[in-house]
């Protein structure tokens, strides 16, 4: 026990303000963006992942914004097992063919407002596996996508900015 | 010649040919008529070869009708059994009864290119799913892969368990936590299960048919796209597939930038597996400090090598970003600071009695089992073989033996301690070799042009990933363009592994054998 106790307090809390240009932005969404966490979503926005076919890249870097250095949930942002309690779904790709009926069931039993993030240029787009018989594409083929966050994988900070946008854009969806 | 060569020679006589198409020449083809393609699985059984990878070739583009092929593997002897079938009458007789993994292998040939196993005990689609038009066979030539598939009615039929008390769990494809979809089916009995079933292909996205669309280089794109947190694995495999087609040496220094690519994929992927399943025993502490751990090399490849996960930084002829002085001492320190607090870990790992009391005896893939079922990479190395491609199938600078001294760690318990354990002693030899391999790196370029494959021609590479041994087979069609890519992730094999482990279990240990064999469902579906 006093070992574990000696690493914890050795490593200290490794967790970083975001760089200036993500700080800006955020502090640019700022009021709003506090009133929207705050208010529409009592404080803490719920995510729901579904991997609709990824490689498994970008579910990787989603876990790494729950690491210490990103600590996604001092935004209020976490995680659910199911998408009954999620406010948002943040989708990797390409929608596998197989993978249809899981995605919009899941889409279907989120409650509003269903804020969807598309993760990844395969999410965005279809990437590298494009449209056959087995990939339908991008997931705005299959479900409604608020925001797209690109790359290959897109990098933890990418994806929380990513996140931050689509909770920006949460009053307007309201409307 | 090998010793799996010599017992199918002394056996077959005549009947046998060796293909010289088949590329590297250390790996032997061997064609049989069909009829003789079970026998000799039987004969490589007696001489002790483990089964690596069965699939189908569609070479209709050659004049020819189907081929399937074989690959078995003793020690250093990778040998490829191919028998050609016509056009009209694609059956073989099925390997099922003699090796295990042939079992989903099988499945998925009848299910993706429609060649038939005689005499298999199990006719279940596999990937393809009950939805898919019953004569879509999606690697055939004469698919068209751009067109999408109509959704027909069909119902997989499972696998169940009957008597007082037995139930039934069933378990994604959408799961709980931030992985891969999969379906599993448990039959329980109270908190025990009595049987499990996998059912995978959701993230089925046609990647085996894609590369046929690909030029060779834009291929090494998609292999480093096969399973993400594999992409330096794969995407060495593939090159080192191509380049022993066209005969292309690759620079030693390449070679040996390629090591450190894939000892550093390893060691990140270890360092996020060790803290995810002592995670799901309720020891968030060791999740958050390798967590932390996993970051700092993350963030060192993107600071020296411009991808966090090295991505598209390896492909045929050689590599995309060298190493300088002070990057290397960069790394050096980097290592020295990873070495020391990752073993604060192992002895915080190591002391924690709750934490021992769920990973020892839990999810036990017993050594006679792992070896009927030839799995590879850590879970076989967690059950007693002593599988390393880095040992067995050597690229520079791991076959430089006496003077690199690689340790493969190997336990015989095969529970989820086992599979930690492995993981643990790979790390630390893994940052031993990166070591080795900053004070020795040879000078010199790191990529030359890789040359083109010369038509029906076909390449083999085995390289070991973090999970295991992964397979490449390549063949070039009657225009140098690519006919078929075969990928044989670890996973295809270790997840019968995973089935086989499972019943005697609880229900709630289930998360934590899962996360000790992490297993890819991409590199699985394809």
């Amino acid at each position: 026990m006093i070992r574990i106790l000696r690493q914890i307090f050795r490593t200290g809390i490794v967790t970083e303000p975001l760089p200036p240009a993500v700080e800006e932005e955020i502090r640019q969404t700022g009021s709003r963006l506090e009133e929207a966490i705050i208010k529409h979503f009592r404080r803490s926005l719920t995510i729901r992942q579904v991997d609709a076919g990824s490689c498994n890249g970008c579910e990787l870097e989603i876990h790494a914004i729950n690491n210490s250095f990103y600590n996604c949930e001092r935004f209020g942002v976490h995680f659910t097992a199911s998408p009954r309690f999620a406010d948002m779904l943040l989708v990797t790709g390409p929608v596998a063919r197989n993978m249809e009926i899981a995605l919009r069931r899941t889409y279907n039993a989120t409650p509003t407002p269903k804020l969807v993030v598309a993760v990844g240029d395969c999410g965005c787009n279809g990437g590298m596996f494009g449209e056959s018989y087995a990939s339908l594409g991008g997931i705005d083929k299959v479900i409604p996508v608020d925001v797209y966050v690109p790359g290959c994988p897109p990098t933890p900070l990418a994806l929380l900015n990513g996140i931050l946008t689509a909770v920006d854009g949460y009053p307007d969806k309201r409307k | 010649m090998s010793m799996l060569a010599k017992a199918l020679t002394a056996a077959f006589g005549e009947e046998l040919m060796l293909d010289t198409r088949q590329l590297p020449s250390t790996v032997v083809c061997c064609t049989l008529p069909r009829e003789k393609f079970a026998e000799a699985a039987k004969i490589l059984k007696k001489a002790y070869a483990l089964l690596a990878a069965e699939w189908a070739v569609d070479e209709t583009p050659f004049g020819r009708g189907f081929a399937v092929c074989a690959c078995f593997r003793w020690g250093r002897e990778y040998l490829i059994v191919k028998s050609e079938l016509s056009a009209d009458d694609p059956s073989f007789p099925s390997l099922t009864k003699k090796f295990l993994p042939a079992y989903r292998f099988e499945r998925q040939m009848q299910s993706l290119m429609g060649v038939t196993p005689m005499g298999h005990p199990d006719m279940r689609p596999w990937i393809k799913f009950e939805d898919w038009p019953q004569d879509a066979y999606p690697l055939r030539k004469s698919f068209d892969a751009t067109k999408s598939m109509p959704r027909v009615a069909g119902d997989y039929q499972w696998a169940r368990a009957e008597g007082e008390g037995v139930y039934e769990i069933p378990v994604g494809p959408v799961h709980a936590g931030i992985i891969e979809p999969g379906h599993f089916r448990f039959q329980a009995v109270g908190e025990m299960i009595v049987n499990l079933e996998e059912r995978l292909g959701y993230v089925h996205k046609g990647t085996e048919k894609r590369f046929e669309a690909l030029s060779w280089k834009d291929g090494a794109k998609l292999a480093g796209r096969v399973s993400g947190d594999t992409t330096v694995a794969h995407s060495i495999a593939y090159s080192m597939a191509v380049e022993s087609m066209t005969g292309c040496r690759v620079p030693e220094r390449a070679h040996w930038l390629r090591a450190i690519f894939l000892e550093r994929e390893r060691i990140a992927n270890h360092l996020g597996d060790i803290g995810a399943i002592c995670n799901d025993a309720a020891f968030a502490f060791m999740l958050y400090q390798c967590s932390r751990l996993r970051e700092l090399v993350l963030r060192m490849n993107n600071r020296l090598f411009g991808h966090r996960f090295i991505m598209d930084k390896v492909f045929p002829g050689g590599v995309g970003v060298d190493i300088d002085n002070s990057g290397r001492s960069d790394m050096q320190a980097e290592l020295e600071a990873l070495s020391s607090d990752f073993e604060k870990l192992v002895v915080i790992y190591d002391e924690n009695a709750s934490l021992e009391d769920r990973v020892r005896e839990t999810g036990i893939l017993k050594p006679e089992q792992a070896r009927e079922l030839c799995v590879v990479g850590i879970v076989a190395r967690a059950s007693g073989m002593n599988l390393d491609c880095r040992i067995f199938n050597p690229f520079p600078p791991y076959d430089q033996y006496d003077r690199i001294e690689l340790d493969v760690p190997v336990k015989i318990t095969g529970d989820v301690h086992a599979r930690t354990y492995v993981r643990v002693e790979e790390v630390r030899e893994s940052i031993r070799i990166i070591r080795y391999i900053l004070e020795n790196l040879p000078e010199g370029p790191i990529v030359i042009a890789p040359g083109i494959p010369e038509s029906d021609t076909s390449g083999f590479a085995a390289v070991e990933g973090w999970r295991g041994e992964i397979i490449y087979w390549l063949q070039a069609g009657p225009a140098g363009e690519i006919n078929r890519c075969m990928v044989r992730d670890p996973s295809s094999l270790n997840w019968l592994g995973l089935e086989q482990a499972i019943p005697g279990n609880i229900v709630p240990d289930f998360p934590l054998c899962n996360k000790s064999f992490n297993q890819s469902y991409s590199g699985h579906d394809l």
